[in-house]
């Protein structure tokens, strides 16, 4: 039998389904009576709406309704929250400006939702959507973030299109570093707008039961009861009681799918008004449209140093651009996500921040895969490397100099955080070696004979994730509780059900956590079954991303584990005429210390559900429920080294090498953690030479709208990559664990596009494509030839 | 997608009927191009005339130091074929360039060159080896064939049944992918064929070109070098995300030199 516990690499068990065509997602449900809804989108980034005629549309075959904005006003409907306040340097909040579903007198980006059409087909209703005539008003877009202070006015409740001008640090501390510094690097970089690009696109349905007078909402949702909290508490403004909302298989979210969108809270407004079940499922283009973005700041930093290469200080200023509209979370993103990382792995004393979080006419922005972390990561490990080029020295040896070392955790650093543990110079020492890093020099000349330029690059990243403690991240201003919770219920036959609040959408929870209750409980990995992204079958959760699912959903269940064992043991002493203080429980048994008596987990189980032989006071049944709520983040750090081969007549970069040595603390199945990392990688290294969400400056169209023109990188752009481990436990979980879904995206930008300005000997802003690479390499050619 | 009547003819003869010289109605080979236009409802035809019932139409032949191939074979037949690989390797080698599987084995080489998308990869052979596009009124040289972007010689309704293409002496073919849409942002085929040298590139601009100052310099002697220093100008190249004028220019010529370096 293969092993299935904890640490070995089981195959993933919904893989089985996903594999064979099995999966279920929401595009896959119909529901009878069911009809299509369509949205009509703005076709202009910036104008105002002066009519709009849908009469024709209402008349056209098949129509079942069309709404507009002013419906929605005429019902009450809300806007959609942004559930995170951002107190700005003033001690004012951010800048909020509404969010309607349909728009009820401007349309801000291309794609902005002005009319819901529903039709008994989904033709029907896209033909009578070209029938609705709308007057634009056009005004002009406002693309760059960079003018966007002194341009036209997106939003009457934000001055100079400014949500926030925001700062963490202490700020005479660090100009107080810099007037002593002997060195000081600068570095002004873009961290490039993306577009995620799940393989699913997003879908929903909304149901209504005139009977119950009561929702069920099918949706495409990282975390339904989020979704489920939003559209009743801020939007719809109905009871939870009547509103499920079911997220079932999800086919990848990368962030974007945390966020309560228009179409879904539209789907589920319309099946009441027109008492039928209303689906919409998005296009690719709707996608790359609507789908919130990522990443897209400008930002100017500078590096304080000594003569021996110790950080005295860092200064950081960023534009984040927020979009026409706040996303869900699109305030901390960068901010509480982005400058409390800026301390990386060092032991930069001071540190400052400034973030200037503003609305363009663009797409709204909110946590694509790292959110916020990639971006500090690029900032710092970028930095880092302009330093060791200035100061001549080893990039290695100027991290290594800077390292937090072991003895100092925990290790409170001047940008908020606390990190509880880490070792960072055996990941580095693992990494040269894993890389060969004593024989770069000679692979570079090997290169250069073949006329190719080599480089290669560093990537000491480091992340808090784990999201998190619910009163740290309420004092920042999130408006909801990052707790976790599991309900484990054995069936009488011993299988075990297990509800969790934490929703899979490829990242593997199916096996893990079944590795998990497994090992705990000492049953079978088969019997446990898990359970969902239904709000009507879990208790309340948060659902998944900041890489929290293991470290906080994992420890929930662990506890919820913890609670059975602990009322089996009453059931075991009981029928072993033992005192429970006498019980021990271990691998699957109780047993009495000192005796041979002992029962097994399974025959408990019978017993609570058939209690004829039991101990007083004691309920029936094995079902509990946990609540986890960190006591703090967690810190995966680690160091990646790519090693790239430029070749200057094209500009091709091509990737020779990658080496990522990762520190995830305790690791529960390796290869779902190695693919977890070879994911993420693929996304950073998309970010880096392929992908980039370019809008045309003065129309606002999306130029990059479909794949003809948006480069995701695909399975041939990568060498082999190559993944080592080091450990060190969390301290403060039941689990020792750390998270893993974003480390690769967070580190591999910064380990690329260092890796290439080393081979370029100058710098190049992400993506760093042929035609800008081989810019750069002929004019070093024709340089070397004067 | 708009409503549309279907046709699908078992002859050349019936298809060009329906197909008549409206306008209105398309013909459907792979429908690689033409679905997704439709899709988006960028194209409303009228009628559709489904050419994958013709039996005439698919298939690679041998005739008189000519392969002869069928409008509708797909890019995964001509990249499997024995015959083509046996006697223009590098056409194999192009077909099985173009896309992805699903995109191979769907795709063909009629509504390829029909479609005269300046990147596609089809053109560079057709110009390079001087082939003739035969419809079902004439025969159409390959030098004539190619008009502008997205224009061919082909009038309202003409169908193209096949292409012959010359067995060469020797014929490569160097490609550099659009890095997002892996069609050519540079494409060049080079061939020795019936004494001449042909230089033919597609991607860089509107519509597929022949390189003549590239052939002569090749003519004189076969090798890469004899390539450098001869710059295409940028004047009227294709520009866009991917790749400027300038850019693209550059490449002509280092594709033309992996050419022609991959032969010796
Ligand atoms: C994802 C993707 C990637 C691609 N990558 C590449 C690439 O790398 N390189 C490349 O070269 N191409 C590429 N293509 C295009 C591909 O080669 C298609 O096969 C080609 O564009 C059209 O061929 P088709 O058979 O699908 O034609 P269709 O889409 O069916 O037809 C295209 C047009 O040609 C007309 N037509 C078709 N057959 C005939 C005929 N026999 N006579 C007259 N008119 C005809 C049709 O009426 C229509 O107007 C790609 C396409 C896709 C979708």
């Amino acid at each position: 039998m293969p092993d299935t516990g904890i640490g070995a690499s089981v195959k993933r068990k919904e893989d089985y389904r996903f594999l064979t065509g099995k999966g279920h997602y929401t595009d896959d449900i119909n529901k009878a009576g069911q009809v299509y809804a369509c949205f009509l989108r703005s076709p202009v980034a910036h104008a105002k709406v002066t009519s709009i005629n849908a009469e024709e549309a209402r008349k056209a075959d098949g129509v079942v309704a069309v709404f507009t904005g002013q419906d929605m006003a005429d019902d009450g409907v809300g806007s959609l929250p942004c559930g995170w306040v951002v107190t700005d340097r003033h001690g004012d909040p951010h800048k909020a400006p509404p969010h309607y579903p349909l728009v009820r007198d401007k349309v801000r980006y291309v794609g902005d939702q002005v009319a819901m059409v529903i039709a008994e087909s989904l033709s029907q209703a896209r033909e009578a959507a070209d029938m609705i005539e709308v007057d634009y008003e056009e005004l002009d877009p406002v693309i760059d973030m960079k003018s966007a202070e002194n341009a036209e006015l997106i939003h009457e409740e934000a001055p100079g299109n400014l949500c926030f001008d925001w700062e963490l640090g202490d700020k005479s501390a660090v100009d107080e570093a810099f007037s002593k510094a002997d060195r000081v690097a600068q570095l002004d970089l873009v961290n490039n707008r993306l577009i995620p690009n799940a393989m699913e696109p997003r879908a929903a349905i909304g149901e209504y039961d005139s009977g119950t007078d009561s929702y069920t909402v099918y949706s495409t949702s990282q975390n339904p009861h989020l979704l489920r909290l939003i559209l009743c508490a801020f939007v719809l403004n109905l009871p939870e009681t009547k509103v499920r909302v079911v997220a079932p298989d999800v086919g990848g979210g990368f962030g974007s799918k945390i966020f309560a969108y228009a179409e879904e809270t539209a789907c589920t407004w319309a099946a009441r008004k027109v008492g039928r079940p209303v689906k919409w499922t998005a296009e690719r283009a709707e996608s790359f449209l609507t789908d919130a973005h990522g990443r897209d700041h400008i930002t100017h930093v500078e590096l304080a140093l000594d003569a021996g290469g110790k950080f005295l200080g860092l200064k950081v200023d960023t534009k984040a651009n927020l979009g026409a509209y706040l996303s869900s979370f699109s305030t901390c993103v960068p901010t509480y996500l982005y400058a409390t990382l800026l301390a990386g792995q060092y032991t930069t004393p001071a540190i400052h921040c400034n973030v200037k979080g503003m609305f363009t006419n663009t797409a709204p922005v909110d946590a694509y895969r790292g959110a916020g972390r990639p971006e500090a990561t690029y900032v710092v490990e970028r930095i880092v490397e302009v330093a060791a080029r200035e100061l001549d020295m080893d990039p290695a040896e100027l991290r290594r100099k800077n390292f937090i070392q072991p003895d100092q955790f925990p290790y409170q650093t001047p940008v908020a955080l606390n990190y509880d543990t880490g070792d960072y110079e055996p990941t580095l020492d693992k990494a040269l070696q894993m890389i060969d890093y004593t024989s770069f020099s000679q692979r570079r000349a090997e290169s250069e004979r073949n006329g190719k330029l080599r480089g290669i690059g560093f990537s000491a990243y480091i992340e808090a994730c784990g999201l998190a403690p619910s009163a740290v991240v309420g004092s920042l201003g999130a408006g909801v509780g990052l707790w976790e919770s599991a309900q484990v219920r054995f069936n009488a036959t011993g299988t075990v059900s297990v509800f969790t609040g934490s929703h899979s959408h490829g990242q593997g929870h199916e096996t893990t956590f079944s590795q998990l209750v497994a090992d705990k409980l000492g049953i079978p990995y088969e019997n446990v079954e898990i359970v969902h992204g239904d709000t009507g079958q879990i208790p309340m959760g948060m659902g998944t991303y900041g890489s929290r699912s293991l470290a906080v959903g994992g420890s929930a269940i662990s506890k919820a584990c913890d609670k059975v064992i602990e009322k089996g043991r009453k059931i075991a002493a009981h029928l072993m005429e033992a005192s429970p203080e006498d019980v021990e429980f271990k691998d699957g048994h109780f047993t009495v210390s000192g005796t041979d008596k002992s029962k097994a987990m399974a025959e408990i189980a019978f017993t609570a559900y058939v209690p004829h032989n039991y101990p007083e006071g004691v309920e029936p049944g094995l079902d509990e429920t946990a609540f986890y709520d960190p006591l703090n983040f967690t810190y995966p750090a680690g160091v990646h080294i790519a090693e790239v081969e430029i070749d200057p007549d094209t500009g091709m970069t091509e990737i020779k090498d990658w080496v990522a040595v990762d520190d995830f603390g305790r690791i529960l199945n390796p290869m779902i953690v190695e693919g977890q990392v070879h994911g993420g990688i693929a996304q950073g290294v998309g970010q880096a030479l392929y992908e980039n969400c370019v809008y045309d400056s003065d129309s606002g169209q999306l130029i990059t709208g479909s794949y003809m023109d948006y480069c995701m990188p695909r399975a041939d752009n990568f060498p082999t990559f190559r993944v080592g481990m080091t450990t060190s436990e969390c301290t403060h979980n039941p689990l020792g664990v750390k998270g893993c879904g974003e480390a690769g995206a967070i580190a591999a930008p910064a380990a690329l596009m260092n890796a290439i300005t080393d081979a370029l000997d100058q710098e190049i802003d992400m993506p760093a494509s042929p035609e800008k690479v081989w810019r750069i390499a002929q004019a070093k050619i024709k340089q070397a030839a004067e | 997608m708009y409503n549309f009547d279907y046709h699908r003819p078992n002859s050349v003869d019936d298809a060009v009927r329906a197909r008549g010289g409206s306008e209105d109605a398309t013909f459907l080979a792979g429908g690689m191009t033409l679905l997704p236009t439709m899709k988006q409802r960028l194209a409303s035809p009228s009628d559709i005339v489904d050419l994958s019932a013709i039996q005439d139409m698919t298939g690679v032949c041998e005739d008189d130091g000519r392969l002869a191939i069928g409008a509708m074979t797909t890019h995964a037949s001509v990249a499997s074929d024995p015959l083509v690989n046996q006697k223009i390797p590098a056409l194999a080698k192009l077909a099985g360039g173009i896309g992805d599987p699903q995109v191979r084995n769907r795709g063909t080489l009629g509504g390829s060159i029909a479609n005269a998308d300046p990147s596609a990869d089809y053109p560079a052979a057709v110009l390079g080896l001087g082939a003739t596009v035969k419809t079902n009124k004439r025969e159409i040289s390959g030098d004539d064939f190619f008009v502008d972007m997205f224009e061919t010689a082909l009038e309202e309704g003409e169908l193209i049944l096949s292409v012959n293409f010359p067995v060469p002496d020797k014929a490569a073919y160097a490609k550099f992918p659009n890095p997002a849409s892996r069609y050519a942002m540079v494409g060049v085929f080079v061939a020795q064929v019936g004494g001449e040298t042909r230089v033919a590139v597609t991607g860089a601009a509107p519509s597929a070109f022949r390189v003549s100052e590239m052939e002569a310099a090749l003519s004189n002697s076969f090798s890469a070098d004899a390539l450098r220093g001869i710059n295409i100008p940028a004047d009227g190249m294709n520009s866009d995300l991917h790749g400027s004028a300038e850019y693209r220019a550059h490449l002509v010529n280092v594709m033309a030199r992996r050419a022609v370096e991959s032969l010796s």
